[in-house]
């Protein structure tokens, strides 16, 4: 069994009468011990669904789905208190900025130490033994003297590191990253994120690393989720989707990469922009955008259909070799 | 460019852009009754720039990229070192000479959502600079303004547009849009496309790329993102903590790193295709704090070739296999 199992998550902002679907019947599941990857670009609503998974999204925002099942429980049924209990403890997630994710106010050691009085209980000394242990876990030099310190003493690295230390401190069973070194420098990336994947082993955690940036999915995830205006468009197997892309729109991500078109002048571009409030097409959400869009495209919305090893949400999907299958 | 064209190109031209030991020292007061101290932000760096080429500055935060771009654009003077422009020093020149070069040199911010006032309609934002710095009349404003919006790929319609209308590609364009509006010979891009999404960010890479190849300005692009860097570059200068460690052509730089930094900085970039994966052996530590930076070597604190002559003595500029490097032990770096 998954340990987290979504069917038809919705989250729509606005009134009831003209609903934005930010999150449109999005599925997935995550196991055990398995990272999974979630990109697209901004206002794909990578992030909204993540949100929504921690029940962070407030009013006037809405959130709708046929499951939300997490190691057997149903979230989206579970009493309110219940459900706080698991947020944090089982469920806990690292933010993007880190820099504005800690509170000023307290010291790190204080905010370690919360989570686990909320969590946990047990005695002051022990919780003070307990954050000693974490800091040290996520590499922080000298991490007595840390647990005194102010977030604004901290570096945007060691911040994040302390970000992860309080997400991890409840041994959780799933970690949700949201975006978690995009606000980093490259080296301070590659060390948080080998701190991610190392912690991620150890611990065997269920995770969801969200990102914009698909080489740090090709090289930490096993699988991946593809995701554009609220919609999944492709899923698979990390290697299958990267290697033979079935979905136009991951076809031409991968390819406005410059590190795919070494040696070539011009970079591959999708013409157009992410469709916002007003500007919704009829059908396939990419219709405007793709260069093989038919009149079916811009009618009908295509299904989540199985393609290969994966899921493509496309009338003529890709073939292996990347031509539209017309006809 | 072509590559034919190349040579030819390099042995015509002169410079457009030359730096000589540029050097910009900031003091910063600790309170009334100590000595203030002296940041280096900027220490030692020379590069000659030619026409239709592009120079990709590289560095993480704190490094010295953004003093750097202060003192190219002039908005700065720079505390010592020589910057030549078409051939003449304006490092040290008279206001009224700097401010004349200022129209040589234009800058594109990082944050397109930041750099556009608000208040303005395209058209007036792309207008101004003509209307300081020339005695163009309206008419003649308006016909260059929208001359110029149709290079950037902006439709006529957006002329009377606030710039909350437009995407952040958009808004780039417009940018860059303005930047071009004097002709200038050195287009200075502090991280464009940073702030941008990949499919968007690729658009704008093509857009500077036509520009360059139809005006024939020099870039100078700063960035951190070492693919985009490796992709629009000719020539490579990366720099930590306030000094340059390597510069030289980018296929040299990329092929073969001969500072430590640089290959730590190479190491650390994900990597779509797995056989493109380096061994990774990530740098421990962080950047020190340019107020205290260490001596000899800055980079030593964190380098795996580190030797006690490292914390001793400051490392030159030197030529090591076609590019220039400042480590001490870049034979064994190139050996390893």
């Amino acid at each position: 069994m998954s340990l987290l199992e979504i069917e038809n998550l919705s989250v729509s902002f606005g009134t009831e009468a003209q609903p934005f679907r930010a999150v449109d019947r999005v599925s997935f599941a995550v196991d055990e011990g398995e990272v999974m990857g979630v990109v697209g670009e901004s206002g794909s609503g990578k992030s909204v669904s993540a949100l929504a998974l921690m029940g962070l999204i407030d009013w006037p925002g809405r959130v709708k789905a046929n499951r939300l099942s997490f190691a057997g429980q149903d979230l989206a049924r579970l009493p309110r208190k219940a459900h706080r209990k698991l947020l944090g403890k089982d469920i806990a997630m690292i933010f993007q900025d880190p820099m504005t994710s800690l509170n000023p106010c307290f010291t790190v050691g204080f905010q370690i130490m919360e989570t686990l009085r909320v969590h946990q209980g047990g005695s002051r000394t022990q919780r003070r033994e307990q954050a000693l242990s974490l800091l040290e876990q996520v590499g922080i030099p000298d991490p007595a003297s840390r647990l005194r310190a102010f977030p604004h003493q901290l570096s945007g690295g060691m911040s994040q590191r302390v970000m992860i230390a309080i997400a991890i401190a409840c041994n959780p069973r799933l970690l949700i990253a949201d975006e978690p070194t995009t606000a980093l420098d490259v080296t301070i990336q590659a060390q948080i994120m080998d701190l991610l994947r190392t912690l991620q082993r150890e611990r065997r955690m269920g995770m969801i690393l969200i990102t914009h940036d698909l080489a740090v999915v090709a090289e930490s995830c096993s699988r991946v989720v593809v995701m554009y205006a609220g919609q999944v468009v492709e899923s698979g197997p990390v290697e299958a989707v990267f290697s033979a892309p079935r979905h136009p729109y991951t076809w031409a991500l991968l390819n406005a990469l410059p590190e795919r078109s070494a040696g070539r002048q011009r970079l591959a571009t999708i013409k157009g922009v992410v469709p916002g409030l007003f500007d919704r097409p009829t059908g396939c959400l990419l219709n405007p955008r793709c260069p093989n869009a038919t009149d079916r495209c811009r009618r009908q919305e295509p299904p989540l259909a199985p393609v290969g090893v994966g899921q493509t949400r496309c009338f003529y999907p890709l073939d292996a070799a990347g031509r539209p299958t017309h006809g | 460019m072509a590559d034919a064209a190349m040579p030819l190109d390099k042995a015509t031209a002169t410079p457009v852009m030359e730096a000589d030991n540029l050097t910009r020292h900031y003091q910063v007061s600790r309170g009334l009754f100590r000595q203030p101290a002296v940041v280096r932000a900027l220490d030692g760096v020379s590069f000659t720039l030619q026409p239709r080429r592009t120079l990709a500055v590289v560095g993480e935060s704190g490094c010295g990229k953004s003093t750097l771009a202060r003192q190219l654009t002039l908005i700065e003077e720079p505390t010592s070192g020589v910057l030549k422009l078409d051939g003449r020093d304006v490092a040290h020149a008279s206001s009224a000479e700097r401010r004349e070069a200022r129209r040589r040199v234009q800058i594109v911010f990082q944050n397109p959502y930041a750099s556009l006032n608000p208040r303005k309609k395209i058209g007036a934002i792309l207008g101004e600079p003509l209307k300081i710095n020339t005695t163009l009349s309206a008419s003649e404003r308006e016909e260059k303004v929208r001359a110029a919006m149709a290079r950037v790929g902006l439709r006529p319609e957006h002329y009377n547009r606030y710039p909350h209308m437009f995407s952040g590609g958009q808004r780039q364009r417009i940018a860059i849009a303005r930047a071009l509006m004097l002709d200038p010979a050195v287009v200075v891009a502090d991280e464009p496309v940073s702030a941008l999404d990949v499919s968007i960010q690729a658009q704008v890479l093509n857009l500077m790329m036509d520009l360059q190849e139809e005006l024939g300005m020099a870039y100078v692009f700063i960035a951190h993102d070492l693919s985009v860097v490796r992709h629009i570059s000719d020539e490579v200068l990366v720099m930590y903590l306030g000094k340059p460690a390597e510069q030289g052509p980018k296929e040299v730089i990329f092929q073969r790193p001969l500072h430590p930094y640089t290959r730590a900085l190479l190491g650390s970039m994900p990597r779509l295709e797995p056989g493109e994966r380096a061994a990774r052996a990530p740098l421990s530590g962080e950047i020190p704090s340019p107020l205290n930076p260490p001596p000899g070597c800055v980079f030593h604190t964190r380098c795996p070739f580190a030797t006690p002559v490292c914390s001793g003595e400051r490392p030159v500029m030197r030529e090591v296999m076609g590019r220039r490097v400042a480590c001490h032990h870049a034979e064994r770096v190139a050996a390893s």
